[in-house]
């Protein structure tokens, strides 16, 4: 009986009450408020998630235990590192400038929040059915580079400025073959609307129905979206040992923590256009000719689809976080204008190729 | 072509390697017992501490209650921090030889780096490094040690 209510009644059913205590004006007001909010409480409740994730991945992969100590097995850590926060001092340099340098980290949130308005979490759980949404996450995130810009220059910090600069090096770059393979498997569906490509994708995932130059757009797609998340093996903006945590260096107290927030919301953004444009969105996992195992596929609820593929682009993310060392500058640039733009541009002929011939299901 | 073969070739070997490491570290993820981390407090009674671990310095007594210092001063010598101080008397012996005899080994643990020159410098390997570590005391000079035991003596060598 759960089942069969859908979110898609649940929004009605919210409109339907607001309508009959308000007028309309006030009504679009408070339900953009109660959007905002389930947002903003969505994006703090996957961070906490996201931390202890990390940490535990972390741990685990360098033989250590992570955090133990604040609760049970460490769960409360990120909850008493976020107390912390809140009570230290925002601390601002001295030859600091102090419009910018307290103005960056809200544009790198607002950046990430704004990334968020398109996506479909389940069926009729959408903010903003955009027809042109992937075209805009992909160029409302890139305007994050600004606030890193921003912040590393204001600093007054010559490593603040060494790790804004290349983190714009390398956004600049990788956004390029990072949105080239998401065209890939646009070419392949023929919308840019988030919704119908999940649509497109009810008879089987892009990666699996669009052969080879899926699943080469997907490595591709990961790759790049990590150097464009500022993360091992390419966090030369941050580099701890060198830059001593680059662009955000002299931020502390709450202002840290948005720049850590705003890194953990892009994270979990990639993964969910990694998860909606390769990995099916909300779709369930069918084989064809399996009908029973079909059926039982389709028992599972959507979000729980969606967010389990999104953990597990998570996962891969931080898996090659604590595996590979960093690159440096010279062969991150050899790595994007070498390997990954041109085969991404071959990929993108021959996907063109393929869906002219009809041959993807 | 032999570019050509090189590119790609170079790229299937960055995988192959990157791969070989992801496996190592997914390896370690999934075998929780790998883990080396102990959680000292809670485990004390199967704390393990390796054989080898620089605890403290301490002067060897056998089972006589004798040990092998010669009072030569070689490791107060060598310690850069001057963490050991020796003093001896001068006894003699029924023969008429005058002897050089350990009176007190004192070792003071707040000053030692636990770099073992001192260990490596005894010619008579009279002292050694043991793996203890619980060393915290109120008062500082409890750390201030003196290593012989009371009325140990110096192991008799074969005279030849």
């Amino acid at each position: 009986m759960i089942l069969m209510i859908g979110f898609k009644d649940i929004t009605l059913w919210i409109h339907q009450m607001l309508s009959g205590y308000l007028n309309p004006g006030w009504v679009v007001a408070s339900e953009a408020l109660l959007v905002g909010l389930a947002m903003i409480l969505l994006v703090v409740i996957m961070a906490v998630a996201m931390i202890y994730m990390e940490r535990k991945v972390a741990g685990f992969m360098q033989l250590r235990l992570g955090p133990m100590r604040v609760g049970l097995w460490g769960s409360m850590q990120a909850f008493a590192d976020v107390l912390k926060l809140l009570l230290k001092e925002c601390l601002t340099p001295n030859g600091a400038d102090k419009l910018l340098f307290s103005l960056a980290p809200f544009v790198v949130l607002t950046v990430s929040f704004l990334a968020l308005a398109p996506f479909s979490f389940a069926p009729g759980l959408q903010l903003w059915d955009l027809n042109i949404g992937v075209l805009y996450i992909s160029a409302v995130s890139s305007i994050g580079v600004i606030g890193i810009l921003m912040a590393g220059w204001s600093s007054n910090n010559k490593y603040s400025l060494l790790g804004g600069m290349r983190s714009g090096a390398q956004i600049v770059s990788y956004e390029l073959s990072a949105g080239l393979s998401i065209i890939a498997i646009v070419i392949m569906c023929g919308s840019l609307s988030i919704h119908d490509i999940i649509l497109s994708q009810s008879d089987g995932w892009w990666i699996f129905k669009g052969h080879l130059p899926a699943m080469f757009a997907f490595v591709v797609f990961v790759i790049a979206s990590t150097a464009e998340l500022n993360r091992a093996p390419f966090d030369l903006a941050e580099a701890e040992q060198e830059l001593t945590a680059g662009f955000h260096t002299e931020y502390s107290g709450m202002q840290f923590a948005m720049f850590f927030l705003a890194e953990y919301t892009n994270m979990f953004i990639v993964s969910m256009v990694g998860t909606t444009v390769f990995l099916g969105g909300w779709m369930p996992f069918h084989i064809v000719g399996f009908e029973a195992f079909n059926h039982l596929m389709d028992y599972v609820p959507s979000f729980i689809w969606f967010f389990g593929k999104t953990f597990f682009i998570l996962f891969l993310i931080m898996w090659f976080r604590w595996t590979f060392p960093r690159m440096r500058i010279d062969q991150l640039l050899k790595l994007e204008w070498k390997y990954l733009l041109p085969l991404s541009i071959i990929n993108i002929v021959i996907a063109a190729f393929i869906t002219i011939m009809g041959w993807h299901f | 072509m032999k570019a050509l073969f090189r590119y790609f070739s170079s790229i299937f070997s960055a995988f192959k390697s990157l791969w070989t490491g992801m496996r190592l570290t997914f390896y370690y993820l999934s075998h929780p017992k790998t883990i080396l981390t102990q959680q000292y407090p809670e485990n004390r009674k199967t704390l393990y501490i390796p054989e080898a671990f620089k605890g403290e310095v301490v002067l060897i007594h056998d089972e006589n209650n004798e040990h092998g210092c010669t009072a030569c001063r070689m490791c107060e010598m060598t310690c850069p921090n001057g963490t050991i101080k020796i003093t001896s008397i001068t006894e003699e012996t029924e023969d008429g030889k005058k002897k050089k005899i350990l009176d007190e080994w004192i070792y003071n643990l707040g000053m030692c780096t636990f770099c073992a020159q001192c260990i490596e410098a005894c010619p008579q390997n009279a002292i050694k490094m043991q793996n203890t570590f619980e060393h915290s005391v109120y008062d500082r000079k409890e750390l201030i040690k003196k290593l012989n035991h009371p009325g140990s003596k110096l192991k008799s060598t074969k005279k030849i």
